[in-house]
């Protein structure tokens, strides 16, 4: 209980002194966390779209490596981007491994099957009439593709939810591309594993308790918006 | 010779190795009111889509204004010629005014046009009153309306209306019936109908079509065409009931008996 109690008081104290490399952490998180969102989302709500209206040739098995994406480890995501990254990788001459850009990377490609993932099945869920009755009306696929994800609003923000949920929460990728270097790559997941591994449980549950906070205020965020809608 | 607005020529389209749809020649010229009747899987509601270019034929033409749709003419331009109205509204997540602009803003139609336009055919189906309401809360008959009006707003050159009314209630489908009559009329709207009542025809149609098995089997004036099909159907329904009469010996329906005579004195009502 006391280092319960110890790790609470250790937040409230880092909020309180605005320490500035937790608050560098913290702010390098949501960057890192937030910038994967983004691009996650850019590229899969309209991809989970096209994939939920439009049949062709492999839709299928392409869905099917979407919903396997979905359950895709950050560790195995690190591997990969680390292999394409290392100085010997096909793209290493971008020299960006143990960068923050490097970790978004990897978080993109933990967040993208995700969204496309929960988009897909939130527009399959769409009245199909619906898409006849724009089409009729003269609709061309962009405009298409716009009304339906305005239409699945509520699960395409879900979608984004549970995108930054695990791309925020997760260590293995953040660590094995980011290399939690001080001052440069080191998260809040990063920062709190190694606190642990340390032995600092304070300080460790204090660095938890802040990620909770920054993940419960966009998400509250995000539901607000939901609701509304 | 008037150009006319949807031609379609030698259309086919094939379910794996069966021919559900089979038009060789079928126009639609300006003005006209045509009525598409026929039993479930006629083929009528597929045969819309092919004039609305919804669906992709396989074989044969499409011409639009005497353009061929996918050749002179791309689909999306041809959609937009036309308007359709489906048999369930479809009102998207929206208010009442945005669902009826929604056309206009895909065809960049100016700000200040789309409002005039939008409360100009919303009064005309009486419905002004509902602009702020959402789209989603209305009820069915004022959502066909609508529905109506989104299809209306953009002065489409031909208005497609599948079976629009099949999901309201008698009343309302009356009201609603004899309201968009007379709406087609003042407008001057060319409109294929689809529908398998044909007590709605009437109030909608000058010329009617007749599907059978994705076939049309009888085209022409509304009155011509019903009232050959309806004599057809009473001789066929007279050789029924006399081929039951002969089964039973007659015995117990001495007094019935139905001929030709029945059909000639209902050709007199």
């Amino acid at each position: 209980m006391d280092l319960i109690a110890e790790g609470v008081t250790g937040a409230f104290q880092l909020f309180i002194s605005r320490d500035p490399e937790v608050l560098r952490i913290a702010l390098l998180t949501l960057r890192v966390s937030g910038l994967a969102t983004i691009i996650g989302a850019v590229i899969g709500v309209p991809f989970g779209t096209a994939l939920s209206l439009w049949s062709y040739r492999g839709r299928r098995r392409i869905a099917g490596l979407v919903n396997t994406g979905m359950g895709l480890p950050p560790v195995v995501a690190g591997l990969w981007v680390s292999i394409f990254l290392w100085r010997t990788g096909p793209l290493g001459f971008l020299r960006i491994m143990y960068t923050p850009t490097a970790m978004v990377i990897a978080q993109t490609a933990i967040a993208l099957p995700i969204i496309t993932g929960f988009t897909m099945a939130g527009v399959g869920q769409l009245d199909p009439g619906i898409r006849l009755q724009m089409l009729s009306l003269g609709a061309s696929p962009w405009q298409l593709l716009y009304i339906l994800i305005r239409e699945a609003r509520l699960s395409v923000l879900a979608s984004i939810m549970a995108g930054f949920g695990r791309v925020v929460a997760e260590v293995g990728a953040s660590m094995m591309v980011g290399g939690n270097l001080l001052g440069q790559t080191r998260v809040l997941t990063t920062a709190t594993s190694m606190e642990v591994s340390k032995g600092n449980f304070g300080f460790a549950i204090a660095l938890s308790i802040i990620l909770v906070a920054i993940t419960y205020v966009i998400n509250a965020s995000l539901t607000r918006i939901q609701q509304r809608s | 010779m008037r150009q006319a607005i949807i031609e379609l020529e030698d259309i086919k389209l094939k379910r794996g190795q069966r021919i559900t749809l089979d038009v060789p020649d079928f126009k639609v010229l300006p003005g006209e009111n045509v009525a598409v009747i026929g039993a479930n899987g006629a083929g009528k509601s597929t045969l819309l889509q092919i004039i609305a270019c919804l669906l992709n034929p396989g074989e044969g033409k499409v011409c639009v204004g005497g353009r061929i749709v996918g050749k002179d003419i791309n689909v999306i331009e041809a959609r937009r010629r036309m308007a359709m109205v489906l048999q369930r509204p479809y009102l998207l997540d929206i208010t009442v005014f945005e669902n009826v602009a929604i056309g206009l803003r895909m065809r960049g139609v100016p700000k200040n046009e789309v409002e005039a336009r939008v409360n100009e055919t919303l009064d005309l189906f009486g419905i002004g009153d509902l602009a702020k309401r959402h789209g989603r809360a209305l009820s069915g008959g004022e959502s066909q309306r609508v529905s109506l009006a989104r299809a209306m707003v953009l002065k489409p050159e031909l208005l497609l209306l599948d079976e629009p009314m099949s999901s309201l209630d008698v009343p309302t489908r009356m009201a609603l019936l004899t309201e968009l009559g007379r709406i087609i009329k003042k407008t001057g709207v060319t409109t294929v109908f689809v529908t398998h009542d044909v007590t709605e025809i009437p109030f909608l149609a000058d010329r009617t079509v007749i599907m059978e098995g994705g076939k049309i089997i009888a085209d022409g004036h509304v009155r011509q065409v019903l009232y050959k099909e309806m004599r057809g159907a009473l001789s066929q329904l007279a050789g029924s009931a006399n081929w039951l009469l002969r089964e039973d010996g007659g015995k117990q329906y001495d007094n019935v008996s139905v001929s030709d005579s029945t059909c000639r004195s209902v050709e007199s009502v």
